[in-house]
Parts: C-alpha cells; structure tokens; sequence
C-alpha cells in the first residue's frame, strides 16, 4: 500500500502541474491579458498601469513562476466583479456544490443497481428493454433541460418539490452550527432532489447498463453455477455472490464519474438557482469576471484530481485482486 | 474485380444489418432529415430566423395570422421571432460543431496515438501522460476557461471541443497499434524499405479504423451535448446565430410562465439528434466490432 501511494503521488503532482500550466496558457492565448482586466474605455497609462501591478510585463516563464508561488500560497487572484479575493467568494459557495456533487453521486450509484440487475436477470424480456431503452435516452438527455422539465412539470404543476433554491446544511456544519443543520436536512434534501436527479440521470442510465453488462458476464461464470446447483435461492445467488463482483466495474469509475457529475452540476445549478460554484461561474462569465472563472476552475480541477487519488487508494485497498 | 465485388458483398451485408435493427435504420434516416435540414435551412424556415416582431411576442404554438394560416407553428420567443426558423436553423450550429470537433480531436488524437503505438519508448510515455493529465479532470471547466478568454466564434468553439475528445482516439488507435504492429505486413512493409509514416498511416491506419468509428459515433453524440451545455451557459457562437442551447437558455425566463413549448422544442432536438447518434453508434459497435462492446 505504500509503495502504491509513493507512486500515486507523484501521478497526482504532475497532473496538478499540468492542470496550473493549461489554466495559466488559458489567460496568455487570447493575446495581451492585460485587457481581461481592464474596461473598454481605459486609458493607455491606466492599461499600462494595470500590466505592471499585474506583472504581465514580466517575461512568461517569470509570469508563470509567481503564478504558481501565489496558488501555493492560496492566493488566486482577486475577482473583478466582487473585488475580493476569488477564493473567498469561491469559499461561500463551495459547500452547497459538494451538498449537490455528494447527493448526484449517490443517486448516481445506488440508484443504477437495481436497474442493472434487473436488466441482467430479465435478459431479453420486456423488463430488460424499456430499462434499457430508459438507459439510451438517459445518455442522450441534456441535463439542463431535464432540469427545465422538471421544474415545469413536478414543481410548477404537481407542486410536489421546491421550485429553486436552497436550504443550506454543510455551511452550516462548517460553522459549527450543528442544531440547526440537522434541523434543516430535511428541508436541504428536499430542495436537493429535483437538481440532483437532472444531474445524475446520466450516470444512472450509463452506470445501469455497465453493471447489467458486468452481471451478465458474472452470471455465466461457474462459480455462480456452483452456488446455484447448491440449492441456493436465486436472491442469494444473486444479491451475495453475483453482486460482489458485478460492481467492480462501477466502482472502478466512481472516480470519472465524479469528474462528469460535476460538471453536470455547474450547468444545472444555474437552472435550480443553486448558490454554488457552478452559478459563480456562470455570473463571472457574463461579468467577464476571468480571475474568478480561473480560480474557481483550478478549485473545481484540483478537488477532483483529490478525490480521484482517494477513490484510486480506496480501490486499491478494497479489492483484494490489486497488488500493491 | 474481385475487390469490387467484394466491396458490393460488405455494403449488402452492411446493409441487410441495418434493416434488421429497426432502431438503427430509423436512426439513420433521422440523422439524414436533421442534415438535409441543417444544409437547406434557408430555404426550409419559414421565416428570417433573426427577424423581430414585437408585437408578437411570446406566441404559443400553431398561432395562425389573420388570415388563418400556419405563422408560429411551435411559437415564437422573447422578441417575437419564429421558433421554429430558430430550430431549423439550429440543427447548422449543432452538426457543424459535431462533425468538425469530432474530426479535429480524432485527426489528432489517431495521429498521436499510432505515433506513440508505434514508437513506444518515450514518445509514448510523453503523449500517454498527457492524456491522463487531461482524463484527471473535467473538460468542460477547461472549456469554459479557453471560451471566456477566446471570445465567442464558431472556430474557437470547434478547436476547444476538438481538443477534448483527442484522449479517447489515442488510447484506442494506440492500443490497436501495438497489437497491429507485430503482424505480418508489417514486418514485410518494413523489410521492403516502406518509411515508418507510410507503415503507420498507410498500412495499419486502415486496419485500426473500424474502432474509431464506433469511438466518432458516440463522440458526436456528447460533443453535441457539449456545445449545447457551453451555449446554454453563454459561451459558443455569437447569439445572433440560433442554436438550440441558447433558445433553452433564454426559456429559462419564461418558466415560471409555465410557457412550456419555448423549453421543449429545442430540446427534443438536442435529446433526438443525440440519441439517433447514440443509438447509431451502439449498432456499429455490434456490427464492426462486438469486442469493443466494454467500451464506451
């Protein structure tokens, strides 16, 4: 296991460096940044002004240097538009992402199982069909617009969920709030559903038809026959042996699944009017806000590099079948 | 002619295959409607797509003029202008930036990948790590940070999202290249004297494409899905060009209106086109190459 994190580690660093140098290319490939930074109507000593305090007069490679020395020291830049630091403003909105990111992917993987399995014991019947048929459309539906859909048939019709919005729950644990946070849960949970569900409809859909695949193989595996010719009850077969090793596959890509979840949520949190980095970055576009979309890129990249490495180490030690 | 007559065997056998999945000829005969439309789009809307009538505005659809024919048949938007024009013009945006991003990223990626395929050493190491640092993290944000730079435009748009695919055609046109490279022509294209770019572009480039095609089909499926998620958040082509993200972008005002046609017709032509894609890719996976079936 160690040798396995040696290795990892530095896996990880390179990919952290890579992801400063393409953030840092970004800003340079557009020409000059220095107008990223300044209004249309400003004067040539105020741009040259600007260039200077910003240090974009400084060779690149120099550029690059300070750039990387201020990431280390949590320095992002400052926004634009709030005219503070990026990562305070990106800070305020970090825990309601995680509460949507972490909601999506429990949906994302629980609730693909019992479709998958489903699909795999009703090979070929009806059950199998429009389950996968749901799957197909589940990939190919945007979730944006499943998320329009849901609000204008489940809230605004039926009222049965909250339109928009959001009760927060983490932030208030971070503040050592914890009474008021539990008492909010249920109402956070409510409020979480509808932008959840538009976000991880696709990881449902792609992660059934992964493990009704990955079911499929195992059921026709002998040690499968074995335990049915023992006399065991089909649940059993099913649910203890076959399952065991049928979602491998999905465990193995909880760590993609991540990354495609979040970007999901950047989308779809402007729809819900989510308060969270997603809807940041969507202001700060049409702001024009670049340190802002910057910084909460590089946030958003390195989170998920994080939890890639953890889900890799967590694998590593959950199936036995890894030498480490 | 017996190559030819070959070539007549594959397209019935290949055809016959299609016929048989209904699903995917149904498809396929979509995907042609949807470029048949994106191609004589002017001619095909009814009405100048950027054309304003504020008198007009927010028309639920099958709105007849005054003389009782057809004049919003799903409706017109915020400034009055016909949805469906909009639509039909939007299929343009959603296929050109499908097809070319595809073509870009695999070009580039298939090139890369038989380079590192075929050299090893570090050529390989240098073109595979780059591909996981790209993997490590969503495209998407990356997208976003190169179109707030670069500004709007259809070219900015295609090159980003070309980029983004390159990693799937390399690790596939990589994989395929080590197992091809040990076979038998190619030890005697290289006996012959055939340069390395000849070996790997003339020679086994041919027997590696059936994969990539499969990987291109899926791929226009999400690239599509892409642009339309970048143009709903505002960044894409200029907005005086309808597509179909930026019409369910701007139907996000009139939610709470409950005017639900300005959200559903644009996109049930996202979800259809990306479908008939997906679904189109599924059967040529089966068809070219049931080993790839894990692929995805």
């Amino acid at each position: 296991m160690f040798f396995y994190i040696l290795r990892r580690i530095p896996q990880t660093a390179l990919v952290i460096f890579g992801v400063t140098l393409v953030t840092f290319i970004a800003l340079q490939i557009g020409g000059d940044p220095t107008y990223l930074f300044v209004s249309e109507r400003a004067s040539p000593e105020e741009i040259e002004e600007t260039r200077k305090m910003l240090g974009f007069d400084k060779p690149l490679h120099i550029q690059y240097l300070i750039y990387l020395s201020n990431l280390i020291q949590l320095d992002f830049g400052d926004s634009l538009y709030y005219r503070q630091p990026a990562l305070t403003v990106i800070l305020e909105t970090l825990p309601a992402t995680i509460e949507l990111t972490i909601f999506s992917m429990l949906i994302a993987i629980f609730g693909s199982i019992p479709f998958g399995i489903l699909a795999a014991i009703y090979r070929g019947k009806w059950i199998d069909g429009s389950l996968m048929a749901v799957a197909m459309l589940g990939q190919s539906i945007p979730s944006f617009w499943l998320g329009i859909m849901c609000i204008l048939y489940i809230s605004l019709n039926v009222s049965w969920l909250p339109i928009s919005g959001h009760v927060p729950f983490l932030m208030l644990i971070f503040q050592g709030e914890f009474i008021q946070a539990f008492k909010n849960l249920p109402t956070t949970i409510t409020y979480l559903i509808l932008p959840s569900f538009a976000v991880a409809f696709y990881s449902v859909s792609r992660n059934a038809r992964l493990i009704r695949s990955s079911m499929l193989e195992v059921l026709s595996q002998d040690y499968v026959r074995t335990a049915r010719s023992k006399g065991l009850s089909e649940y059993i077969v099913i649910m203890k042996h076959a399952m065991r090793n049928a979602w491998l596959p999905v465990v193995t890509i909880i760590g993609l699944e991540f990354g495609f979840v979040i970007s999901g949520v950047v989308v779809v949190e402007v729809i819900f009017a989510w308060p969270g980095l997603g809807r940041t970055v969507f202001d700060a576009i049409s702001n024009r806000d670049i340190p802002l979309v910057q910084a909460a890129v590089v946030v958003i990249s390195l989170f998920v590099i994080v939890i890639n490495l953890i889900t890799d180490l967590v694998y590593a030690k959950l199936d036995p079948r890894i030498k480490l | 002619m017996i190559k030819e007559e070959k070539n007549n065997q594959s397209i019935r056998a290949f055809s016959i295959a299609l016929i048989k999945n209904k699903w995917a000829l149904i498809s396929i005969i979509w995907l042609f409607i949807i470029i048949i439309i994106a191609i004589f789009a002017s001619e095909l809307a009814p009405f100048d797509p950027n054309k304003n009538n504020i008198m007009e505005r927010v028309a639920p659809p099958l709105t007849l003029d005054k003389q009782g024919n057809m004049k919003y048949f799903i409706g017109s938007d915020a400034l009055g202008r016909d949805s469906f024009s909009r639509l039909i013009f939007g299929a343009q945006v959603s296929l050109i930036v499908g097809f070319s991003a595809v073509l870009v990223g695999g070009i580039l990626g298939t090139a890369l990948g038989v380079y590192a395929g075929f050299y090893g050493k570090w050529i390989d190491d240098i073109i595979m790590r780059l591909a996981d640092i790209q993997l490590a993290f969503p495209f998407i944000l990356l997208a976003i940070l190169f179109l707030v730079v670069l500004g709007e435009g259809l070219i900015n748009l295609i090159i980003v999202l070309g980029i983004g695919q390159w990693v799937t055609y390399a690790r596939i046109a990589r994989a395929q290249t080590i197992s091809q490279k040990e076979k038998e022509y190619v030890e005697a294209a290289k006996a012959l004297g055939v340069s390395n770019f000849s070996i790997m572009f003339g020679s086994i480039l041919p027997n590696i494409f059936a994969p990539l095609i499969v990987i291109a089909s899926f791929n226009v499926a999400s690239v599509i899905l892409a642009e339309a998620a970048l143009s709903f958040l505002g960044l894409g082509v200029p907005p005086q060009i309808p597509t179909w993200g930026a019409m369910l972008a701007e139907s996000r005002d009139h939610i709470f209106a409950k005017r639900w046609w300005m959200p559903f017709f644009p996109g049930m032509a996202i979800l259809l086109t990306v479908l008939a894609f997906n679904i189109v890719g599924d059967w040529l996976r089966d068809y070219l190459d049931p080993r790839l079936k894990e692929v995805e």
